[in-house]
């Protein structure tokens, strides 16, 4: 995964819930990744699957990701080839999971001047999402180094695969 | 002489053997785990991912089948399967279909006590607060490194301090007090943070009450919910053989982050409304509301109190005909104890389908899944859009009371209209 991530937005609002990124009843029925990843944000977006193109960001206001703590959210949105969830603020075990299975998880607080279409190129590294269509820069909350060893490693399994043993 | 601590403080200080703050981030060893049939197969395939072999201590270990249990799809027999395999090979505790709730069952398995540090991997974890553990939800890969390291790292979170007064009117339930905290703090206003719950009504509530409480602490973004050890605590845990009894209160110099009091002396039932848990208002604003579904049940309202207060409500009377009612018991204990009661006998008198221990219909899976433009009215956690079944359903969630009292007119309504007392 690469530190610098270039891409088009897909803009939501506060409070996506999990039920929203992918209801229970299908988290609870499906577990092959291809046939869960065509119901992600579906009750958002209709057919948001087909219509998202590998590289496209999300992003959102507040509280992404609230609600249960099912890892299908994140899995399905990195299996439809998200490149990163840019929000205002994440629910906490949203956040984790997205680190932990290697989705990056972006807090700005300046995501309101975000809109939907917009070119946004995120620098993790140094720290700022430069928008290519308003030409303006924001920062970003810096991820623990410790998490970003594990965002780029592809998750914690990849992590473990790596290195042949857990962070901790 | 370190500063004062407040109970999440203590039991991160004990559990990482440092002597830790808010805001430090440690390493920390977990005390007891937990998966559910929602959340295992991607614990056990990530477990297998990273090459684990053995289990930390699988003595502490629970695999729960609730969510859909018994099976209604031949893919979920296979998670089942597959869980019933695990616990086999790894030695851990497996609570087959039947046996209730995940987070019913681990109140009752001994595996949680003041001072110890849960994880599970379900949100709702948080409700072990009520017996002075610090218990959070994680995703499925972080639980499988549990499994393999008995280890995680954690962010010691802030502290909410919340303190309720007042003796709240008849049929004003500890459901209707969370629903008014969560009205206040709202859907991300202790994100990150613990709620600590105190004041006079928390003291004198019961055990059940207060895990009603900690249960929804995770509506408003909260790491977990807790409260204070005391005799009830001790005492439920004395029942329960465990002799983990350590005593644990905030320190009178402990910082936190936010202090908010709430008097409920004059508190209305409240309720939920679609689609968001903190859209609450006061059952008098959405009376008469027609429903087509009614839930009692849940890890938010399915133990014996909850069963109680609704047969009393229920007791000799039919629900409308227009309406099916839902009962689901938190656990085979409960069940057993409200079958000695005669409360399951009511329940079935006055029509309703009561269900074996589980999830029930919470999670939209099986057992009440909704039509489009149908409404529920439920006693657990979630009025999400698409939760219980359709994205054009709507779920309202409220107390056992108003559940039962509910379903007997068709139509959300008060409970205090059908009861004197």
């Amino acid at each position: 995964m690469s530190v610098r991530i270039v891409g088009r937005v897909w803009k939501f609002g506060d409070n996506i819930n999990t039920d929203l990124i992918i209801a229970g009843k299908y988290k609870l029925s499906i577990t092959n990744l291809d046939e869960l990843s065509k119901h992600a944000m579906e009750a958002l977006i209709p057919n948001f699957a087909e219509k998202v193109k590998r590289g496209d960001l999300i992003v959102a206001g507040r509280n992404f990701g609230c609600g249960s703590s099912r890892e299908q959210a994140p899995l399905v949105i990195k299996h439809l080839g998200i490149g990163a969830v840019i929000a205002e603020s994440f629910a906490r075990i949203f956040y984790r999971n997205a680190i932990n299975i290697g989705l990056p998880a972006i807090e700005c607080k300046e995501t309101s001047r975000i809109a939907d279409g917009d070119l946004l190129e995120v620098n993790l590294s140094d720290g700022y999402i430069k928008n290519l269509t308003r030409n303006e820069i924001y920062s970003i909350k810096p991820i623990p180094p410790a998490l970003l060893e594990i965002l780029v490693s592809g998750g914690l399994v990849n992590y473990v695969k790596k290195y042949g043993k857990l962070p901790w | 002489m370190g500063m004062g601590k407040t109970i999440v403080e203590k039991i991160f200080s004990l559990a990482s053997g440092k002597d830790t703050y808010a805001g430090d981030i440690v390493i920390a060893r977990i005390n007891a785990a937990m998966a559910h049939d929602g959340t295992s197969l991607l614990a056990i395939e990530a477990f297998r991912d990273m090459g684990g072999r053995s289990v930390w201590d699988p003595s502490k270990v629970a695999l729960i089948i609730d969510h859909v249990a018994p099976s209604a799809t031949e893919n979920f027999s296979k998670v089942h399967k597959i869980m019933r395999e695990f616990a086999q090979t790894y030695g851990v505790n497996l609570y087959d279909a039947g046996s209730g709730i995940c987070h019913q069952l681990m109140v009752e398995s001994g595996l949680i006590y003041p001072g110890a540090l849960v994880v599970g991997a379900d949100s709702h974890t948080c409700t072990y607060g009520a017996l002075g553990s610090f218990a959070t939800g994680i995703g499925s890969t972080e639980m499988a490194a549990v499994f393999m390291s008995g280890k995680l790292w954690f962010k010691v979170p802030e502290t909410l301090r919340i303190e309720v007064s007042g003796s709240p009117p008849p049929m004003v339930l500890p459901k209707d007090i969370i629903l008014k905290i969560i009205d206040i703090v709202g859907a991300d206003g202790a994100t990150y943070k613990a709620i600590e719950f105190c004041g006079s009504t928390v003291k004198s509530m019961s055990i059940d009450g207060r895990l009603t409480l900690c249960n929804m602490a995770v509506e408003m973004g909260a790491k977990t919910g807790i409260i204070e050890t005391d005799e009830k605590i001790a005492s439920y845990i004395s029942s329960l053989g465990i002799k983990k009894n350590l005593e644990l209160k905030s320190d009178g110099g402990a910082e936190y982050s936010g202090k908010i009091s709430l008097n409920v002396s004059n508190l209305e039932p409240q309720v939920a409304c679609p689609h968001a848990v903190d859209n609450v208002r006061p059952v008098s604003e959405v009376e008469g509301v027609e429903v087509n579904q009614v839930f009692l049940g849940s890890c938010t309202n399915g133990r014996l109190e909850d069963l109680r207060v609704a047969a009393k409500i229920l007791r000799g009377k039919i629900i409308n005909r227009d309406v099916r009612m839902i009962v689901v018991p938190a656990s085979r204990n409960i069940y057993l104890q409200a079958l000695k009661e005669g409360l399951i006998e009511i329940f079935v008198k006055a029509g309703c389908i009561v269900c074996n221990p589980g999830c029930g219909p919470c999670a939209g899976a099986h057992q009440g899944i909704l039509a489009s433009n149908e409404v529920c009215l439920s006693t657990s956690n979630r009025n999400f859009k698409g939760r219980m079944g359709s994205v054009e359903a709507e779920i309202y969630l409220a107390s056992p009371a108003t559940a039962a009292a509910t379903a007997l007119e068709g139509k959300i309504t008060d409970p205090r209209r059908l009861l004197k007392s």
